[in-house]
């Protein structure tokens, strides 16, 4: 139950295949000269099948890395690769289309991939059945909960057929124990499929909770701060007395980040 | 200690499923069917008390004679009126001398107000050229275009359905407009993500989450095309052009028939609510209820 907290080193990293690879990305909003650098010098890999989660608080710019990592957006400087094609992205709101029940949202993402017609009502049933929402095909959006329509919108995720997964704050607007079931789930399935995940959120026992791997970023401009690896084994719970002391850890560097833009 | 904790852990995993359902069951909406009684009750009866209602006081009126009787003519001689037109089997010509015309025009206002909508939604050119325009429209009265009509293309079916263009085009061209500039920037970039964009987008995403909009828009369209073509027909009255409800209240007022003046406007409004609650409200309301719009109860 050794946790190790080491500053990761790019160049180690640089002859391991990847799932993403960002390289000195900036990103300024209002145009090249005079605008808002949002996102300062960024570098980072994550590993095939790996989970990472980016850590900061507000305005460090993880949600914009997460959009330029997904092709909405272009970085100002820097380039992204992303081997495997799009990644796929979970957004805070559930983002299912309510004009279309919980199936026809996954076949969407189906028919949108290539996937022919005769195939896609069974591999619908499959990722519905794989979140454990297996009879919920007809189901309309609103006649979920909202812990559902996150597995819904997983399952739609996976669809894609992306080696890596994007999430932002995908259960921040859930409750507690809801939060708590889906991060079981997540790893579960993470497990199985063996994806990489980039998970960007602002709780910190949430990232220990899921992650092989914590990036802290500081804010305006977001630069990468420091870097955990975690080998707590999984799965692991919330509540865990290791889960909590990294977290503790983790925490005092994300104060000291948000320390700082006080001092002025 | 390490092996009972794993197990501990392995044995919570396999709850997990159990309290997964649990929580389904606890936080999934309810859905509840209305029984017939109550939607009797709560939404026939109201309209009905309030039509007996009006009548009542329209009789009382009459019988304490407020005003002359060619001013306001009793219910039962509007009654006798409509079993007139009903005997000489006028009746059932009149109305769909008038409904197939605004009908047909609306079916035109459509097939040229969707592709407007299309157009002044996607190509910000054309939003910023006509877009203007096509709002202020909706506010001109559509009876302000009989005169050049009638100059243009003479007294005949196509004068009176150049006027429900020119009324119910831009209501459905705008709703469509509002319908598309509503549609929520995260369905937009969760399409990205799945590969929509383009003709991909538009057809997959754009569309169908603009629907709600669009639907008002031709329920709009549709009240634009009635009220439009009542116009054209009480002021471009001919003997060429079939009797319609608005010829019939035109009649009305040159024999000075109060009764049948009531009768024509009570029929267009029959028959404007009519094909509103058969046609557009059905569609609107299965379209919202489908995505969890409607109000319950």
């Amino acid at each position: 139950m050794a946790t190790t907290a080491t500053l990761a080193k790019a160049e180690d990293r640089a002859a391991v295949t990847h799932a993403a690879r960002i390289e000195h990305v900036s990103k300024s909003f209002g145009g090249p000269a005079g605008g808002q650098l949002v996102l300062d010098d960024i570098s980072l890999d994550v590993a095939p099948g790996e989970f990472v989660t980016l850590l900061g608080a507000s305005g460090c710019g993880k949600s914009t890395l997460l959009n330029l990592v997904a092709g909405l957006d272009r970085p100002s400087a820097g380039s992204i690769e992303t081997p495997g094609g799009r990644p796929a992205l979970m957004f805070q709101e559930h983002a299912l289309f309510p004009w279309l029940t919980a199936g026809k949202n996954i076949e969407l993402a189906l028919r949108l991939r290539g996937v022919p017609k005769a195939e896609r009502r069974d591999e619908a049933e499959r990722l519905l059945t794989l979140v454990r929402l297996g009879g919920s095909y007809d189901k309309r959006v609103h006649e979920l909960s909202g812990g559902m329509r996150q597995r819904v919108a997983l399952a739609r995720a996976l669809a894609q057929d992306s080696d890596l997964l994007l999430m932002d704050e995908p259960f921040a607007a859930l409750d507690a124990i809801t939060r708590d079931v889906l991060h079981d789930e997540l790893t579960r399935i993470w497990r199985e499929t063996k994806l990489s995940v980039l998970f960007v959120t602002h709780n910190v026992r949430e990232a220990v909770r899921l992650a092989e791997r914590v990036v802290l970023l500081s804010s305006r401009p977001g630069r990468i701060a420091h870097e955990w690896t975690i080998d707590i084994p999984q799965p692991r719970r919330i509540e865990d007395s290791a889960v909590a002391e990294l977290s503790l850890e983790i925490t005092e560097h994300l104060r000291g980040e948000i320390r700082r833009h006080g001092q002025h | 200690m390490a092996s009972t904790e794993t197990t501990l852990k392995e044995q919570k995993t396999d709850d997990l499923a159990g309290l997964e359902a649990g929580l389904d069951a606890l936080d999934s909406v309810q859905i509840r069917r209305t029984p017939v009684g109550e939607v009797l009750v709560k939404k026939v009866l109201p309209p009905v008390v309030a039509v007996v209602l009006v009548l009542v006081v329209w009789q009382l009126l009459v019988s304490f004679k407020v005003t002359d009787e060619y001013k306001l003519p009793a219910p039962s001689a509007v009654w006798d009126s409509l079993t007139v037109m009903w005997r000489e089997g006028t009746l059932f010509s009149v109305l769909w001398t008038s409904v197939s015309r605004a009908l047909y025009g609306f079916v035109l206002a459509l097939a040229i107000g969707t592709p407007l909508g299309l157009l002044v939604s996607r190509v910000k050119f054309v939003r910023a050229a006509i877009g203007p325009i096509l709002a202020g429209l909706q506010s001109l009265p559509s009876v302000a275009w009989v005169a050049p009509a009638v100059l243009w293309l003479g007294l005949n079916d196509s004068m009176m359905y150049a006027v429900i263009l020119l009324g119910a085009v831009p209501s459905i061209a705008n709703g469509l407009v509002a319908g598309v500039d509503q549609v929520p920037p995260l369905f937009l970039r969760a399409g990205q993500t799945l590969g929509a964009t383009g003709v991909k987008g538009a057809w997959y995403i754009v569309m169908p989450a603009a629907l709600p909009g669009y639907l008002a828009g031709l329920k709009q369209g549709w009240a634009f095309s009635w009220r439009s073509l009542m116009a054209a027909e009480i002021i471009a009255s001919s003997p060429d052009l079939g009797l319609g409800l608005g010829q019939l209240l035109e009649n009305g007022r040159n024999n000075i028939d109060m009764a049948g003046i009531f009768l024509a406007i009570i029929l267009i409004l029959l028959v404007g609510i009519a094909i509103d609650l058969l046609i557009f409200s059905p569609l609107e309301r299965a379209v919202l209820r489908r995505r969890g719009l409607l109000a319950r109860g």
